[in-house]
């Protein structure tokens, strides 16, 4: 593989990220007992430079929280995060803000995540004054020359962000992200929000960014087939683990693990020819605070075997840069 | 008649007859048409898709049907004919024996649309004891909830005798999307109206719910219109769609022959746009610009100024064209080959 020759951009080793729940004072004198809630377990993936990495899974899987812990927006419990060579999973915290002019993220809300008493100048131009980069007559500039590239106009720079559309403000949103240079972007469902329209607007804007400017995505969306059209490679989250990760072609193409299958035969084609044999799932996503032993999820598999009750599945080579934890799946 | 379903139904009366149907809403910023003219009709047994972005007035429609356009909006013209009663002109008891018993419909988002401070029990019985006819008259309320609890069991809620007691916040996104698709049919409507029912759920959840639908349908013999925006949905679960831009109905037709063959050139856009699983080469084509303000748009095309096919004629009125057999769009190239 050529991208295994470079020095990987970010990569993250055997991440946790656990929230202990009922660890309140009260919830401690009631004797309540202390619950924990394993949202990213011990999860392992690198990004090439220039690589798009699609991450997908049901709500609840842990994909948000994977980011936003690579990201140290919300802090790991244990394992490491390496970010162009150097270690930064325990930079404190006025590095950690250096760094985060080359670390970015776009938010799915368009509504909630822009302030609505900030008009779009300053929204777009606050990263530049907080990282004291640009001088006050800068800004307007950058902040000028940013909203062009995003599909916005320089004489929107004074409205604020109800007087936009959701297209629009997601431009917005991008606009802030990028204005800093960052080499690595997390798009956190980025055109979830959006109209079918809007959403194919913001995408080919997404991918014309990421050539011109060189970036690195980490893309989470539930929408399969957004993830296909703009990822590299694919990484399939159940219950905080990771179950499957490979090239997009062969993991959306031929994929091995049973939750995988499940999820792309569920998604509806408007072509009748691309419809797969539906892999059918019963029940719903079971607790994450209590989840089943051994594979978490033989209690949804059609095709779960008694192994799959008590042994973890490790994450394991398949060949071909394609990897999958399930006892049922063997190397090709 | 390429589709059997299709030449069967054309041949019998609709069930659900939509004709000019406009809906207006009073704004600080002048009177939006939501609705402009809307013609429908709904087959027994038939499954309609409406599909359209927001704005288009797909809910607006269906509200319009079943009397519930919020105040201050209203319908300002047009018929509804429902299996041979004109809905326009009911009175509040008469509404109420119908909507729930002949008409149901499940609203987009489960959790607001169901009542946080009832148990599941008491909303499924209530709509029983207010209209199940064949209710034994001594033991009701035992009768109902046996019924209550027989269609949890149908809507696939595990251990329903037990959950039947759990309040809705207790339930997962797609638990309640079911209860409400189980209120729904407690009565064993003739129409079910199912509002974007799976958008908020995931997709193999969403396989779930809407297969669930398909199954009831033909266990029921009802007829379902499927609001959704998602044209995968309504290549996989639907007869006919109906298309909807900006108020208008824009292209209708058998599904498959539709979305293989587009003719209106939003649809062709919509279309464009979806990326696709079987074709990860494939560009996605977004359709540049937005759907117009709904006010005051009088007789112009309302998307010539995104269409890449607009003819200086298009600022005129269009009417709905036939372009095959049980098709139509409302498009002045809509013959041509356009490509």
């Amino acid at each position: 593989m050529s991208d295994m020759q470079h020095r990987p951009l970010l990569e993250v080793r055997d991440l946790e990220k656990v929230y202990h729940l009922n660890s309140g004072l009260l919830q401690r004198i009631a004797r309540q007992p202390a619950l924990n809630l394993r949202a990213v377990n011990k999860v392992s993936f690198s990004i090439q430079p220039g690589e798009t990495l699609g991450l997908i899974g049901e709500s609840g899987c842990g994909k948000s929280t994977l980011a936003r812990t690579v990201l140290r927006l919300h802090e790991p419990t244990s394992g490491s995060i390496t970010f162009e060579g150097s270690d930064i999973t325990k930079l404190p915290h006025r590095e950690m803000t250096a760094l985060r002019r080359s670390m970015q993220i776009i938010f799915q809300d368009p509504y909630a995540s822009l302030n609505p008493r900030k008009s779009v100048e300053e929204i777009v131009g606050l990263p530049l004054s907080l990282h004291g980069i640009a001088k006050r007559g800068e800004i307007r500039d950058r902040v000028v020359a940013m909203l062009e590239s995003v599909g916005l106009k320089s004489a929107h720079m004074g409205r604020f962000p109800h007087q936009f559309s959701g297209g629009q403000r997601q431009r917005i949103g991008i606009a802030r992200a990028l204005i800093l240079n960052p080499s690595f972007v997390v798009c956190d469902e980025p055109v979830s929000a959006l109209d079918v329209s809007i959403q194919a607007q913001i995408i080919t804007l997404l991918e014309s960014l990421k050539r011109e400017l060189g970036l690195t995505y980490l893309f989470i969306s539930h929408d399969i087939g957004v993830i296909g059209h703009v990822s590299d490679r694919i990484a399939v989250m159940y219950l905080g683990d990771i179950v499957e990760m490979g090239p997009s072609r062969e993991v959306l193409k031929a994929p091995k693990h049973p939750y995988t299958k499940a999820l792309l035969s569920a998604v509806p084609q408007i072509d009748a020819g691309a419809r797969r044999e539906r892999v059918k799932l019963t029940g719903d996503l079971p607790s994450p605070i209590a989840p089943p032993p051994g594979c978490k999820f033989h209690t949804r598999c059609p095709f779960a075997i008694e192994r799959c009750r008590h042994e973890v599945p490790a994450l394991r080579d398949l060949g071909g840069d394609m990897k999958a934890a399930c006892h049922l799946v063997s190397a090709s | 008649m390429h589709s059997t379903r299709s030449s069967v139904t054309e041949m019998t009366a609709p069930l659900l007859s939509i004709r000019n149907l406009k809906t207006c809403f009073p704004t600080r910023a002048g009177l939006v048409t939501a609705v402009d003219g809307v013609d429908l009709d709904l087959y027994p047994g038939e499954c309609l898709g409406i599909v359209g972005e927001s704005g288009s007035g797909k809910s607006v429609t269906f509200a319009s049907v079943i009397g519930l356009v919020r105040s201050p909006g209203y319908v300002a013209e047009g018929t509804i004919r429902f299996d041979g009663t004109d809905l326009r002109n009911l009175e509040a008891e008469q509404w109420r024996q119908l909507r729930g018993r002949d008409i149901a419909m499940t609203m987009q988002d489960a959790l607001t649309a169901l009542n946080p401070a009832l148990t599941v029990a008491e909303q499924i019985e209530e709509v029983l004891l207010a209209h199940a006819t064949d209710l034994p008259r001594k033991g009701r309320w035992e009768a109902a909830r046996a019924r209550a609890v027989e269609m949890l069991r149908l809507v696939g809620i595990p251990a329903p005798d037990k959950r039947i007691d759990d309040y809705p916040h207790q339930f997962s996104g797609g638990m309640r999307q079911r209860i409400m698709i189980a209120i729904a049919l407690s009565c064993r409507p003739k129409l079910l109206i199912a509002d974007e029912p799976t958008t908020a759920l995931d997709v193999t959840i969403q396989a779930q719910v809407l297969d669930l639908i398909g199954d009831l349908r033909r266990e029921l013999g009802m007829s379902v219109v499927l609001i959704t925006h998602d044209l995968g949905v309504v290549a996989e679960h639907t007869d006919r769609v109906a298309v909807m831009y900006a108020g208008q109905v824009v292209e209708i037709g058998p599904t498959q022959e539709l979305i293989s063959q587009p003719k209106h050139p939003y649809t062709r856009g919509l279309i464009g746009l979806i990326p696709r699983l079987s074709d990860l080469d494939a560009p996605i084509k977004p359709i540049e610009g937005q759907v117009p303000e709904l006010i005051g748009l009088g007789g112009i095309c309302r998307f010539h100024d995104r269409c890449d096919y607009r003819l200086p004629q298009c600022r005129s009125d269009i009417p709905m064209v036939a372009v095959g057999p049980g098709r139509q769009a409302r498009c002045i190239r809509a013959k041509e080959n356009l490509s």
